[in-house]
Order: C-alpha cells, then sequence, then structure tokens
C-alpha cells in the first residue's frame, strides 16, 4: 500500500543558530538517505513556509481565494514522503523515525487506490 | 426461521463461527467478505447438518463451504483486486492440502485468533472500536450483547464496528502478531477487551441464563494464552487472576432452583478452592516489582473477598482503600459505583446511597440495572421500603437476564407483601 507521511510541526518564531541548524539537518539527510536507500520510498519535499501557502475555495460559482492555509493551528504542514510499504505498521515504524516525529507530530494516511474493472 | 430458533442456532455455532471468521479473515484479507460467507457456511451446516448428518471435521467443512461461497463471490466482483484475492485463497487452499494432513491443525487456528485479536486492538483503531471488535469477531456476541456490555444502543454499536472495519481495511492495519517490542504498547487494548468479555459472562445482558460458562472460560483462556505469550507482563498475571477469583464463585452465584444468590449470602464451601489458589499464586508474583496497575489492584480487591471466611468478616476497609486507589488509577463510572458499594457495606447503608446518588446523572450509568439495584438495597436496608420498590422496579427495566430479573421481582414482591396497600 501507499501511504503518505505528513510532517508536522510548529513554525519557528525565531531563526535557530546555524550549530542548531546543522545538528537538525544532520538527522533529517541520515533519514533521508535511508528511507531512499530501503526501497520504500517513492517521493518527498519539504514545503515553503506558511506564509508562502494560499487557499482557494468555491462558494457556489465565486472562487475564494485567502491567504494562508485552510487551518489556523499551532502546528503546520511542512513536508511529506510518500512510501510504498506492505501495511499500516511498517508504516508507522517509518513513520517513527523520522526526525519530524521528534519535533512535531507525523500523520500517516493511506492513499486512496481506486480499483478499476478491468476493460 | 423464528426469533427464539435464530438465537439457539447463534448459540450453537458461536463459538465455530469465531474460528471461521479468523481464519477467513486471513485467508481473504477482508472482514465484510469473511463475516458475509461465514454466516453463508453456517446457514449451509444448519440447514443440512440435521439431514445429513454432522461431518467428521466440521470446523474444516465449515471452511471449505466458506471459502467456495468467497470464491463464487470474488468472481462476480470482475475486478483486479478480486481476481488476486482468488488467487490467493486458492493458493492457501493448496498449501493446507499439501503441508498438512488435517487442512487446518488446532494449533493454525489459535494463530489465526491470536492474529486476529491484535488486528482488532490495533492503537490505530479508537478505544471503543477496539473493544467492540473483539468482542462481535472474536467473542461471536451478537452486536446487541456487545451494546449491552457497553452499556450504549445497538445502533451506536452498529457504527462503531462498520468505523472499524473500515478503518482496518482502508488503513491497511495487519493482520499479524505483534513483535516483542511492540507488545508493551499493544497490551492495555488486548486486556480490556478480555475484561469486558468475562463481564459479560459473569452477568449476561440478555438471555435466560445468569452466567455464561462457555463465555466465562473463553475469557480466561484468552487470558492464559497471553499470560503464556507475556509471562513477565505484571497486568497479564494479575488478569488471570482476577478472572479466576471472581470465576471461583461461579457456582455459589445461584442456588439448586437457579435463583440468584448475592455475595453475602453465597455458600462459600461451593468456591473453586482450586482457582482461587491458582490466582492467589499468580497475583502475589504480580504485585511484586512495582505499583500494581489496575488489574492488579481489581485482583488484589477480588482476593480480600475470597479468603474471607464470611461477608461479615471481609476486610471491607481495606477494600474501599484499595478503590480509591483504582479511581486515581483507572477512573470509570463502574469504579466508582463499586465503591459507592463497597463504603455502604463498610461504613453502613447512609453512606453507600449518599455515594449513589451522586452518580445518579452519569450518563454511562443510565441504562445500568446495579445503579437503581444498589441503591434499592441501601434503601431497604434504611426501611425505605417505598423508595426501595420503587428503585427495584427501575432496575427491573434495565435488566437483561432473567435470573436477575426473577431476584428483582421477588424482592418487589417481598416489599410490597410487608408493606399495607398503597392509599393513594
Amino acid at each position: 500500500m501507499r501511504y503518505l507521511l505528513l510532517i508536522y510541526s510548529e513554525e519557528a518564531t525565531t531563526p535557530p543558530s546555524q550549530e542548531e541548524i546543522d545538528a537538525v539537518m544532520a538527522e533529517w539527510w541520515q533519514y533521508d538517505t535511508a528511507i531512499k536507500e530501503s526501497g520504500v520510498h517513492l517521493d518527498g519535499a519539504a514545503l515553503q513556509p506558511t506564509q508562502t501557502a494560499t487557499t482557494v475555495r468555491l462558494k457556489g460559482d465565486e472562487r475564494v481565494v485567502t491567504d494562508g492555509p485552510f487551518a489556523e493551528t499551532r502546528e503546520v504542514l511542512g513536508g511529506y514522503y510518500l512510501i510504498d510499504v506492505p501495511d499500516l505498521d511498517t508504516a508507522l515504524d517509518w513513520a517513527a523515525k523520522c526526525p519530524g516525529a521528534k519535533y512535531g507530530s507525523m500523520e500517516v494516511r493511506p492513499v486512496m487506490e481506486f480499483d478499476t474493472p478491468e476493460q | 426461521m423464528s426469533e427464539r430458533a435464530a438465537g439457539t442456532v447463534e448459540a450453537v455455532f458461536r463459538e465455530e463461527w469465531g474460528r471461521l471468521l479468523a481464519t477467513l479473515v486471513r485467508w481473504l484479507g477482508d472482514f465484510d467478505l469473511a463475516e458475509e460467507v461465514a454466516a453463508d457456511a453456517i446457514a449451509v451446516a444448519v440447514e443440512r447438518w440435521p439431514v445429513e448428518g454432522v461431518p467428521d471435521r466440521p470446523a474444516a467443512w465449515l471452511l471449505t463451504t466458506a471459502r467456495r461461497r468467497a470464491v463464487d463471490l470474488l468472481r462476480r466482483r470482475q475486478t483486479y483486486a478480486a481476481k488476486l484475492a482468488i488467487l490467493k485463497v486458492e493458493a492457501e487452499r493448496t498449501a493446507a492440502e499439501h503441508h498438512a494432513p488435517a487442512p487446518l491443525d488446532a494449533a493454525q487456528i489459535e494463530d489465526d485468533r491470536l492474529r486476529l485479536f491484535f488486528t482488532c486492538c490495533h492503537p490505530a483503531l479508537p478505544a471503543d472500536g477496539r473493544v467492540a471488535l473483539t468482542l462481535r469477531y472474536l467473542a461471536g456476541l451478537s452486536t446487541a450483547e456487545v451494546a449491552r456490555a457497553f452499556l450504549v444502543p445497538e445502533k451506536t454499536m452498529a457504527q462503531r464496528l462498520t468505523r472499524g472495519k473500515r478503518k482496518i481495511q482502508d488503513a491497511g492495519i495487519p493482520y499479524r502478531v505483534p513483535r516483542a517490542d511492540e507488545l508493551p504498547d499493544r497490551l492495555p487494548a488486548v486486556l480490556s477487551v478480555i475484561y469486558v468479555v468475562f463481564t459479560e459472562a459473569y452477568a449476561a445482558s440478555r438471555g435466560p441464563a445468569l452466567v455464561r460458562p462457555e463465555l466465562a472460560d473463553e475469557a480466561i483462556r484468552l487470558a492464559r494464552i497471553l499470560r503464556d505469550l507475556l509471562p513477565a507482563e505484571r497486568e497479564v498475571a494479575s488478569l488471570l487472576a482476577l478472572l479466576l477469583f471472581v470465576d471461583a464463585r461461579r457456582d455459589a452465584r445461584t442456588d439448586d432452583a437457579g435463583a440468584l444468590v448475592l455475595l453475602a449470602d453465597q455458600d462459600r464451601t461451593r468456591w473453586d478452592r482450586t482457582k482461587i489458589e491458582e490466582g492467589v499464586g499468580l497475583l502475589e508474583r504480580a504485585l511484586r516489582g512495582g505499583r500494581p496497575g489496575q488489574y492488579g489492584l481489581q485482583a488484589a480487591i477480588a482476593a480480600l473477598h475470597d479468603v474471607a471466611p464470611s461477608f461479615e468478616s471481609t476486610d471491607w476497609r481495606q477494600i474501599v482503600v484499595l478503590y480509591d486507589i483504582l479511581r486515581a488509577v483507572a477512573p470509570s463510572p463502574l469504579v466508582d459505583l463499586n465503591r459507592a458499594v463497597a463504603v455502604g457495606t463498610a461504613r453502613g447503608p447512609a453512606a453507600g446511597l449518599e455515594l449513589l446518588d451522586l452518580l445518579a446523572n452519569v450518563p454511562e450509568l443510565q441504562r445500568y440495572h446495579l445503579l437503581s439495584a444498589s441503591r434499592a438495597r441501601f434503601l431497604e436496608d434504611l426501611g425505605r421500603l417505598d423508595e426501595a420498590a420503587e428503585a427495584y422496579r427501575q432496575a427491573l427495566d434495565l435488566v437483561g437476564n432473567d435470573v436477575e430479573r426473577d431476584y428483582l421481582r421477588s424482592r418487589v414482591a417481598r416489599i410490597e407483601a410487608a408493606t399495607p396497600p398503597d392509599r393513594g
């Protein structure tokens, strides 16, 4: 099954020091290398901060565009990994190993697989 | 088929159904399909076995019948996933035929049940859903019985089960026994399930019998399996001890005529000493090495009852202390209710009644007959007979099994005989 590991964290209010950045980034690169070498990795990306986000929704026929992410919560979506593993337990193992689990929380969502009739 | 006949068939095949379902879920990887074909296979058995005789290996016969039905249903679906499922089922059948003298040996069935246990108790499921699924699919209780065990309406329980199954399917919750390092996280939900199964067995939510011995045995069996798997887990041993302590009183809870006998009036020579001794041995080891958990505390309370020579000489003060700790460790309305009853016994009915009245508006207890029945008893002890009769009648409206119903009726009748007819 394919699972999306969604990385949530609080956005920093003060810029971290270079040492802090280096230490944290080392953890991320280590995880990133491990998940890519394992063969379960399909896709992944880090997202720009939420002030770059734009939300769009339709109210009737009218397109309503607003500044910012959809939900006003402290933890915001910061990035994701798309993986292909046999079951939820394996997906949860990968999510728990991700530094995002330590610095915030990880949401694990299965990807909807459509079962189309054969031609 | 009349409702009564359907109920009898359900009782006869409940055990068979649970075993069948566990293996079908492993083969099919689809709860709803497994449930449907298990029910179909049982229906065929109900029709044919009385005419053609029971087959040599009933479990294997049921499984073959269910598998054929599953393949039929899957063929009709015409999807890629369905074709894969057929291949998997056929591979399982071939493997079973080639590698085992019997298509399904006892150990394999037990493995399947244990797998299903951990699937139904997976932490990705909501806590109430875990217990509901396990009671429905492992203990084989009907949706109505599970609803009663949880004190919720049947419709709520049906939705809870559907949501649970959907999450198992859609989220890819696996069908496997967890690794050793995962077990501590996965254990509390499993323990709670066994406890609730036993509670249902101990005072059946409906039907003629007070105790459902087969269900109590099932809960104890499940607790033993877990204890064998996790000998170092103190709460597992404590739970097993608790079940043994309570189950030891089984035969004394009804008299020769089948009427309910309360703890105070039970013939303690009829308590099962073997079970009590096994429980004491388990609990003594489990209480060493750290603070007791909720099952350790409950087992300690049950042990104080079981080792007391009489109701009067029971260490009620210690029992109240243990309930106080239990309320801190695992608060619940049922613990509050039991504590109130213990306080009433230790300090007098007025003290108990005062605590019970504080619980009058707790939503979880609104449909629970023992709140009214406990109030009735204390009111009766206080000589407030009109109120006692009224509380017994309230309990009668909620009670499910016939033995408790007869007991409550007899109390009302006794009060009515002792008091002049209502002047109003």
